[in-house]
This record gives C-alpha cells, structure tokens and sequence, in this order.
C-alpha cells in the first residue's frame, strides 16, 4: 500500500487499459445523454452504475445518481420501505465503487450525502470502515469519513481514543491515527471529560509518543504528535500582554519634530510632527475587539477620550499581536513643558477576544510619564550616517529594565506541570541527541523552557546549548539549513534579548537625532527577526550585514526611525511591506541588496494582482507614469505609504536612474537618495 | 503390544526404495523418490504415522516412550545372529532396536479429567517444535503438494522468562518494540537500529545498487556476541536476540561451556529467517506457525503426498533383518517381521534400527563396510536432550494461548549451561480439550540428572504442583495466577545423527532445535544423492 515504488506498465497491460477507455468511452456519452435529458429511468441509473463501478472517478455520475434520487424519492416519499430500498441500493453501489478505488473522493462524498439522508441504519459504517481501515490503516479518506459516522452516531470520543491506541500499537507509522487522536484529545480536554486534565494527560502521552521516536527516529509520524504535545504544553488558552510601549514605570520625552537640545541620555526622547505618540500593546496571540471601550486611558493630556486602536498585521483582518493607537500630546495653544502620567487599563472589561475565541481575562494596568516639551526648532535635514556618531549606551541596567519589561508573560498561568511536562521532555531527548530529529526536538524543547522560566538568576541558560544544536544540524543535514540557519536567528535574538546585559552589548544612543536609541544587530547573519516584543523601544535599528529575506516582524516596532538593511538579501520591495506600518520611519538604507537581480519574484503570487487592487485610486503618479508603475508595482505599493527622508538603494539589480526618478516620483519629499541631494 | 493378524504377503517384492520409519525425514525421502517415479516401500512397526515425531494420545505416547527406552537388562539374542536365508546367495544380518530415551517418568496428577479427554490429546514426542514461516520445510511442502494435507495456526506471542517468574514479550517487530514495557527508551532505539542494519544486510545480498550501511567481512567472521556488544546493545537486549530469536542453546558468553560459538554471519542469517518469518504470510501473527492436530501431522502429510505418487505404505510391520549377498556383501535387501524377504537397491532406516556389535564379528570386510551406517557409535559428542510434557488448567499467560517461552541460559540458576524452551499450545491447534493447554520444554545436557533438573526448574517456574488441602493456604498468595499441573512426562533423548552410506542410509532422530532445518536438510542431502 505504501512505499511501494511505481513500476512500468506492461504492454499486455496497457491494451487492457486500452480496451477499458474504448468500453468507458461509449458507456460516458450514453451516460451524459440521460443527464442532459434528465432520464431518471432504471435503465439510465443501471448504466450509471455500471459507469461508477468500472471508474468512481466520476464525479458527474455521483451527482446524476444523487438528482436520479431525489427525482425518485419525490415520487415515493411515503412509504419508508422504497425510501430504504433507494438508499441502501445507493450504499451498495458506493461500497461496490471503493473496491474498485478506495481512495475515490467522489464515492466517499456519496456515500456521506446518503447518510446525512437519515434513513439509513448507521450501525453498517463502522464495520465498513474496520475493514477498509484493515486494508489500508492509513486512508484518510475513511479516517475522514469515520469521524463523519461518530459523530452520527454518537460514538464517545473515550472509544474512538481507544481505537487510535489500537491503530497505533498495529503500526505507530500512522499519520492519521496520530493525527485523530489529537483531534480527540483536544475536544476531551477541552470539554474537561472526566479524567482528562492536561497536566495528566499530556504527560501520558509524552510518553506513548516517546515509544515512537525512540523506536524508530526516521519516522515522522510521531514527530508531529509530539510538535502538537509542545504546543499544548506551551500555549495558553487565554491571551496575554507580552510587552507594552511606553512599558510600566518608564519616562518618555515628548516633543515636536526637530531636535531637542540637551535631550537626557537616559530618557528615550521621541520627537513627532504631528504631535502624537504610539502607544503599543503586545499580545502573545492574534487577538481582536481592543477599543477605546476595552482600554482605558487616564491621563490629563486632552483630546485622547476615544482613541482609535488600529491593529498592525500585513493581512487586512481585524485581529492582530500588536495594537496601536496614537496618543495626542500637543495642542495647538503654546503649553508649558509638563509632567504628565498615564495610566492604561486593559482588560476590565470583556471584549478582547484571542482569534481561537478565548478571552483576555487577567486585568491589568501600566503607568508611565510623558515628559512634554514645547515644539522645537526645525533642524536642518541633516544625511543620517551609520558608520559614526554612536556612543555606546553605558546604561545601568535600571533604565533598561524599565525599557524591556515583560509585562503579563506567565502570569496566571499553571506553570509547574508545564515546566515539569518540559524539563522531562529535555532530559528524555538529551539521550536521542544522536539523531537529526533528537536533536531539532531537543532545541524547541530548550526554547520552550526558556520561554517558560521567571526566574531571573538561571533565565538564559539554555541559549549556548540551542544555537550549538543548530549548528550541527545546518552542518548535518544540508537539505534543511534554511530552516536550522531561521531558527537559530530566533534563538540568538532571544539570547539578546533575554536580559539587560546581554542587551546593552547592542544598545546605543545616536548623536545626531535627541540621542536616538539604536540597536545594533550587524553582521551577525541573521535570517529572520524576532524578539520584537523586547525592542518597541528602538527608534533606530542596524540590520546591515546579515541574511535577512524580509522585514517581517519589525511592523510592531512603531517608534522606529531609522533602519540600516543593507548587504541583506532582500530580492523585492514586496518583502518590505511590512515597513508600511511604521509611520515614523525617515531614513531607510537598502543597499546592496538583491532587488531587482531575479527575474522571477515568487512573492508575488502571494499579493493579489495590483491592477485588479481596488483599494488604490488612481493618483497623481499613476497618472503621469503608468508604464513604470507597471514596472516597479512592489516598490511604487511600500514607497509611497512611507513618509521617507532618506533612501539608500544603490548596489542593487534595480538601481539606475530609471528608478531613481521613479522614486523621486512617489516618494516626493524625500532629501537624500543614495546620500546625495536630489537634483544636485 | 497386542498380537496383531498376520499380513497377507507384499506384492510386488522388488523395489527400488525401501524406507524404514516414517519420521519426518523418511518421509521427505520418501515423498522426494516417489515423486521422482522411483518404485518406493515405506514401513513402520508402529500402528502410527512419524515414528519419533508422531503425535499421540497420553496413553499411546506414555506406553511409546516405555517401550523405547532403556531397559537394565536387553534380552539376549533368542537365536543366533546370522542365519541363512531363504536364498542361498544371501545371508541375513539380524537387527536390534536401539533406545533413544532414557529416565522416562510419566506421572499423572488427576488421571480422572484425562482418562475422560485421554483421546482427545494429540501430544508430540519430538516437542517443543514450531516451524517458522520462511523455513525451508514450508518450501519443500509448498513445493511437493504437501501442504494440501495440513493447517496451520499462528504462535501468538513469545516471551523470555527468568526465576522471578516474570514472562517479558519479545520485542521482534517494530510494533512490539514499540508496545513493549519492559525496554528503556534507549534500548528501543538500539534494538530497532540493529534491526534495520540487519534488514539493510538482507536488502543488500538482493540489490547491489543500494548504498546502505553493511557489517564489515571482519565483522561478519567475529562472534556474533562480540559483534551485538560492539552494536552497543545492552545485556538483556543481547540475550533475547541470541536465545529468543536466534534460538541459540549455548551460553555465548561462557567459553568453556559453549560448544557452538555462533558467529555474526551466522546470527545474521538465524535472524534473516526470524524476519523474513514475520512478514511471509499475512494471515499468520508472528514468525511461528504450528500445525493444527500436532507435528506428527508434517511426516503424514509428506507420506500422503508419496502415497499419491505411488508409494506403499504398511504399518504395524517391523524389519528384522537385512538380507547381503554372501560374495560381494553388497545389500539386497530386508526381511520383514511377516518373514517375507523384500528386495531394494537402496534402503533408508529409522535412527533406532542398528546391528548388534556381536553380528558384525563373523561378518567379511565387504559386508561390515555395507552395514557401516548402522554400527552404534561410542558417543563421543556426550550432547542429549531431555525433554517435559506438561498438561496443565488454565495458561502461563492470560489471554494468551499459544506461546514461546525462552528461559535463556544462566536464567533460572546459575548452573544453567543452556537455554530452556517452553512451547505452551492450547485447544485452537486441537492438541488437547478447551480450558486446558500442553506445555513442552526442552533443554540440551550433558547427562540425565542435569538435564531433568532444568525441566523441574523451568516447570516450577510456570506452574502450580498439586500439593495437599493443608498446604495449599499457604503457597496461595504467590501461587495463585500460576496454571495447575494435570500430568506430566519427563525424559532424555539421545541425539542420533544420520548418516548416508550410498546403499543404506541411517537418518537422524529429532533434533534439539526449535524447527525442522537440519532435519529436512538432512533428508534433502540424502533425497538428492539416492
């Protein structure tokens, strides 16, 4: 049934099948005769039967035979005894049909149609099912359909588990055993059937799957289970708030665009133009329904009564990790530098709802200063540099705990069985740490326990032990090194960011801009961004010299103003878009990238055509310049949602001056372009 | 045994096979030369099919093994050894029975219950015997039309045992290593990475073109426990892959003891057919099969098939002597018990007929040399095997009827040179009434006593003795799960190896291994040059 290699067919063989498409041929055009004409005679539902039983592919004839039934069970509709007769004739031919193919999806759908009739004793299925689940114990047609009958029949979920555990201990190389045993667990759990509380089971079942693993390694059935046994001893139901911008007990500057002279070292100062602050809340899961009537704002700063919360996520759906909403802070009339609290208040009042439909039930509260200067002169738009003006941020850690606080992480969660549930994963698959697979586990199941642990003193410990883990699998097992190179990114930015010292070595105050906070993560060839939570704080970020594809992830970063990508691998502006989101960014450095150098942009299929896009009116640009619009859709999308001063693009594929006055087209506003003056 | 009437005289009298027993590797030959269309005579002195590895009722095979066991004082020759024939260019060499069994103790327990079902046991003398899926004994009944006249049912599960009584499932599958509880997790994966690297041998003797890990020429000529503890594998790991599914008697870690150090090529091969056992045939569980009625079925079925092919059989019908040409010495052929004298260019005798030492002194050198196969050796290989028979209520194992036992050696006491087998077989083979099972044990010995008092060990083990009403409150508690024992049977067979002697062939009686390959080996070799 499996693993079986295809052979070459055989000439005696091929005529055979030869004779069979003559014989199917002629039997398709009479068949499709009665359709058109809607000849419901028994003649005509005999050749259909015939048709279905040589090929049940076809799936016209399923769906003739289901209007050949209504037509004759409208004719016949009082007498229970024909209405049986009908269907049961039905059941056979489909019986008849999988014999012939098993796997047959029109066949399989029949035969769920007829049962959904209810006139049909249900008792037959599973019988049915047992022996074409003997045949083949890992059809997932008849999983799908036994699921279908159970539920009919209202079959308990505690014998359908037992009926995995039988169909496991057969051959535990059973994907869909595996698989409907974690559906079964889950509804059990979740409807908290007697004896089913996850800090007992999940360990039980740890150990079933351990059976597996350690068994047989190259088996990936049992992988999967126990990827799901993680998550559930990992996620919690409810949502969290992992971090907040402006984070609990912190001071921030506020003040007009420009440069404030003498801005503190130790106080992030943050300058807009429009006279308003981001305020940022960082959930653990996609989450909807956060209002004005869901968080509450106390401050004396006016005119923030009803704030809008807006989520920031590339899809356009309303739910999302990261809120934001923007906080007023200068009004028209000239006001005195001032010291202002504010108090934001989640979770009061039910309405934010995580998308799996939990609510976020554990209130809670921050309290930060907002510092607000008076409007200060407009500087001269001076060309941001990268490579001077740095002062590293010799910061006690006290300003940098009150930066990178977790806020709600853990709280209120049954911590200990998880942890136990982990700790004994860890020290089972340390033993399995010979194999590819003992190995990847190992890792996830170190991050897992690091993401778990509270307690400051051993937090971190792991970090050395995953990014070591994932250098032996890139050198093991090359097939899979973009994966291994993602995942130990995300380990070393956790690694980063797991504590204020290991932050600082990163951090640094700017000269140039009121002391910008900039982090710098260059040359550390990184492949993808996490951690986010832990930086909202960075206004100016240095990504150059790594092997970043994308920007995804940095949307959540609202105060970021500066960003160095260049020398990265970023191939199209599409993998930009998530910079859309960031409304304060100025200054963008893309250089020496791959834009432009491949002709063929995968990404695209991932975006709706632009031209059939309604959500973009006809502007000025494309008016004027439709043919390079056309061109350069993926950049002329991102550029003109930025507000960008300076842009570096030189060292890439697209760069020439066709682009650069495309550019200047949309973006109009901007200063520098590959650092010098436009027009200069 | 009762006087039986006389046989009307054979006709025709002249063939060109005469078979003596209808063990099983007489009856291969048998069934091999009369398939080739070769005139065959096939006799037994038993009124029953398969000599030594018939299956009999208690009362049959109580009063088999009596009669066939040493006895203080053989009666001496009534008549002199060499007489005349009827023809005068013939002389006739008188033949004496040998006895393979010895210590033979039969004692019954609750002789009511059995003298009730006495019939319906069918009990086998050549026990514990199994025959695996891929063995060549399959091959041959599937190629003779033999298997036309026998079932067989699957052995549910087999466990290796120890003194504390515990029996653990072997693990010999993927699916039982993974169900198994007795394994660590590390020992699962050790085991089934040993597995595959055997499979991955086995794929690589098939298709060249596969690249796959092989066990080095070096590795291949080491001893097979040296080369399992090279694997990494731990010693209780070890053990069930050389007693329980290699099915190895000696100690392989005792080099003094072991008198057949198993090397890996070896052991890979013992484990090829345990594997390729396992998959052959979907209807059966594992890698034992066991025919239904009892092994005494497979010699009857091979006589059925030579039957068809013309062969003749008669029971009930003793040689007792073989008639030489008084010149040359060369075998003309045997006269039966009826006195008429047979004529055969070549003759196959039961491992139990012989000639008397004091025959062959008046006889020529030609002469002795045709008579040389059945001259009894001096043992020089001391090697016996005792075997048990228990019938016992209930099962060693809940749930489970038919099953292998292996008590690996050094299991049960320290003393324990060799591996004790247990086959425990139950009403679904028709070997004895519903709620009761047959237990056999064998185990390899240097002398009686030895081999006895492993039986005893073993039998302890697993069942319940019979003990008086103002005992039994007190073993109760521990004793309690274990089966009760009905009727037992203990004795030792010699092991006799066969041997071909181009006129007369002398085959080999049942062995002490689980199944029939050196057996049929033996018949085939000797089918082949007849």
């Amino acid at each position: 049934m499996h693993g079986r290699p295809r052979k070459a067919s055989k000439p005696e063989d091929e005529a055979a099948s030869a004779a069979k498409a003559v014989k199917l041929r002629s039997l398709q055009s009479q068949f499709m005769t009665y359709h058109h004409e809607k000849i419901y005679t028994k003649e005509a539902i005999e050749l259909s039967t015939k048709l279905l039983e040589i090929n049940p592919e076809a799936y016209t004839a399923w769906n003739y035979r289901k209007l050949a039934v209504e037509d004759s069970l409208s004719r016949i509709e009082s007498d229970p005894n024909s209405v049986k007769s009908i269907l049961d004739e039905e059941l056979r031919v489909v019986e008849n049909a999988l014999k012939q193919n098993f796997k047959s999806y029109g066949a399989w759908h029949h035969r769920k149609w007829v049962l959904s009739k209810g006139h049909s004793s249900t008792g037959n299925e599973l019988k049915l099912l047992d022996k074409f689940q003997k045949l083949d114990p890992r059809n997932f047609h008849a999983w799908n359909y036994r699921r279908f009958v159970v539920e009919l029949t209202n079959r308990s979920e505690q014998d359908e588990l037992q009926y995995t555990d039988d169909m496991i201990n057969n051959n535990f190389s059973n994907y869909s055993a595996w698989h409907n045993r974690s559906v079964l667990l889950s509804s059990l759990l979740a409807n908290r059937v007697d004896g089913f509380i996850p800090e007992k089971k999940i360990p039980d079942e740890y150990e079933i799957v351990h059976q597996a693993i350690f068994t047989d390694p190259d088996d990936q059935s049992g992988w999967f289970y126990h990827l799901w046994l993680l998550a559930q001893t990992v996620n919690v139901e409810s949502p969290l708030l992992t971090s907040s911008w402006p984070s609990h007990g912190s001071s921030v500057i506020l003040s007009g665009a420009g440069c404030l002279i003498g801005s503190p070292f130790n106080v992030i100062t943050f300058c807009s133009e429009t006279g308003s602050v981001p305020l940022i809340l960082y959930f653990d899961q996609a989450v909807g329904g956060v209002s004005s009537l869901t968080v509450t704002i106390d401050s004396e700063l006016k005119g923030n009564e009803n704030l809008v919360w807006e989520p920031i996520s590339n899809k356009s759906s309303q739910v999302s990790c990261v809120w934001v909403a923007r906080l007023k802070y200068l009004i028209s009339e000239p006001c005195e530098s001032k010291e202002y609290k504010v108090k934001v208040r989640l979770g009061n009042s039910p309405g934010i709802i995580s998308s799996r439909g939990f609510n976020f039930s554990t209130p809670y509260e921050f309290v930060f200063t907002a510092h607000v200067h008076d409007t200060a002169k407009d500087s001269q738009e001076r060309i941001v540099s990268w490579t001077d003006g740095f002062e590293l941020w010799n910061a006690q850690s006290k300003d940098l705990n009150s930066l990178a606080t977790s806020d709600q992480l853990n709280a209120g969660i049954d911590l200990k069985w998880r942890q136990a549930a982990i700790d004994s994963e860890i020290e089972c698959f340390r033993l399995l740490a010979d194999s590819k697979i003992g190995k990847l586990t190992l890792a996830r199941l170190l991050m897992a326990s690091e993401a778990m642990m509270s307690d400051a003193v051993v937090k971190g410990v792991h970090y050395e032990e995953i990014l070591q883990l994932y250098n032996d699998l890139m050198a093991l097992d090359s097939s899979h090194h973009h994966y291994y190179k993602d995942e130990h990114s995300v380990a070393f930015l956790h690694k980063v960011t797991s504590s204020s010292e290991s932050l600082s070595r990163y951090l640094f105050r700017y000269r140039g801009m009121n002391n910008l906070v900039c982090l710098r993560l260059n040359k550390l060839s990184l492949s993808r961004i996490a951690s986010v939570e832990k930086l909202l704080f960075v206004q100016m970020l240095d990504l150059s010299h790594n092997e970043l594809h994308s920007t995804e992830g940095l949307e959540a970063m609202q105060l970021l103003s500066c960003l160095n990508l260049s020398h990265n691998r970023i191939r199209n502006f599409s993998a930009l878009d998530s910079l859309r989101h960031v409304k304060q960014l100025k200054v963008l450095d893309v250089s020496h990238n791959h834009i432009g150098k491949h002709s063929v942009d995968t990404t695209r299929y991932l975006c709706s055509s632009p031209l059939s896009n309604s959500d973009w009116s006809q502007d000025d640009v494309r008016r004027q310049n439709p043919g390079l619009v056309t061109k350069y859709w993926d950049a002329y999308f991102v550029l003109r949602d930025l507000n960008l001063k300076q842009l570096d693009i030189a060292g890439n594929e697209i760069a020439g001056d066709e682009f650069n006055s495309f550019v200047l087209q949309v973006v109009p506003k901007l200063v520098w372009l590959n650092g010098q003056k436009p027009g200069n | 045994m009762i006087d039986l009437p006389p046989y009307p005289p054979l006709d025709p009298s002249n063939y060109y096979l005469i078979v003596v027993g209808t063990g099983v590797s007489e009856s291969v030959s048998a069934a091999a030369a009369s398939s080739s269309g070769s005139s065959v005579l096939h006799l037994d002195p038993n009124p029953f099919y398969g000599s030594h590895f018939a299956s009999l009722s208690l009362p049959d095979l109580t009063s088999f093994l009596h009669s066939n066991s040493v006895s203080p004082h053989p009666p001496p020759p009534s008549s002199p050894p060499i007489l005349p024939s009827n023809s005068h260019e013939l002389i006739s060499v008188d033949l004496v029975h040998r006895s393979l069994y010895s210590s033979v103790e039969i004692s019954s327990f609750d002789s009511e219950i059995l003298e009730e079902h006495s019939r319906r046991f069918n009990v086998d003398l050549c026990g514990p015997r199994v025959v695996f899926c891929a063995d060549e004994s399959i091959n041959l009944m599937l190629k003779s039309g033999a298997n036309n006249y026998v079932e067989f049912k699957s052995i549910d599960a087999s466990f290796v045992g120890d003194s504390s009584g515990e029996l653990r499932n072997v693990p010999d599958s993927r699916a039982a290593i993974f169900k198994s509880k007795s394994l660590t997790l590390l020992e699962k994966n050790l085991l089934m990475k040993f597995f595959k690297l055997v499979q991955s041998q086995l794929a690589e003797s098939d298709d060249t073109t596969t690249t796959t890990v092989k066990i080095s020429e070096e590795d291949m000529e080491s001893p097979f426990v040296d080369f399992l503890a090279k694997m990494r594998l731990p010693p209780n790991i070890k053990s069930i892959i050389l007693y329980a599914i290699a099915m190895l008697d000696y100690d392989q870690d005792n080099m003094e003891t072991c008198r057949h150090l198993l090397k890996t090529k070896e052991g890979i091969d013992r484990l090829a057919l345990y594997i390729k056992s396992m998959g052959r045939f979907s209807n059966a569980l594992g890698a034992l099969i066991y025919p239904i009625y009892g092994q005494g079925e497979l010699p009857q079925a091979f006589c059925r098939r030579a039957a068809v092919k013309g062969c003749i059989y008669v029971l009930r019908m003793p040689i007792t002597a073989l008639l030489l040409d008084k010149e040359t010495g060369d075998y003309k052929g045997v006269r039966l018990a009826s006195g008429q004298e047979i004529f055969s260019q070549k003759l196959i005798l039961d491992p139990c007929i012989n000639v008397g030492l004091e025959s062959l002194s008046s006889l020529t050198d030609q002469q002795n040399e045709t008579l040389r196969v059945l001259v009894p050796k001096a043992m020089i290989n001391k090697e016996k095997i005792a075997r048990g028979i228990c019938v016992i209520r209930g099962s060693v194992k809940s749930d489970i009827s038919n099953a292998l036992i292996v008590y690996p050696p050094k299991s049960l006491f320290p003393e324990q040179l060799t591996a004790i087998r247990v086959l425990q077989l139950g009403s679904g083979v028709a070997v004895c009434p519903a709620d009761m099972h047959v237990l056999y044990f064998s185990i390899l010995c240097e002398n009686d006593d030895q081999g006895i008092k492993a039986l005893l060990s073993a039998m302890s083990n697993l069942i319940r003795l019979p003990v008086p009403e103002s005992d039994s409150s007190v073993e109760n508690d521990t004793c309690e799960a274990k089966p009760l024992l009905l009727w037992r049977a203990l004795y030792v067979q010699e092991l006799v190896k066969g041997e071909f002697g181009g006129t007369i062939s002398s085959m080999p009686s049942a062995d002490g291994s689980l199944n029939y390959k050196e057996t049929v080996e033996s018949a085939v070799k000797v089918s082949k040059a007849i």
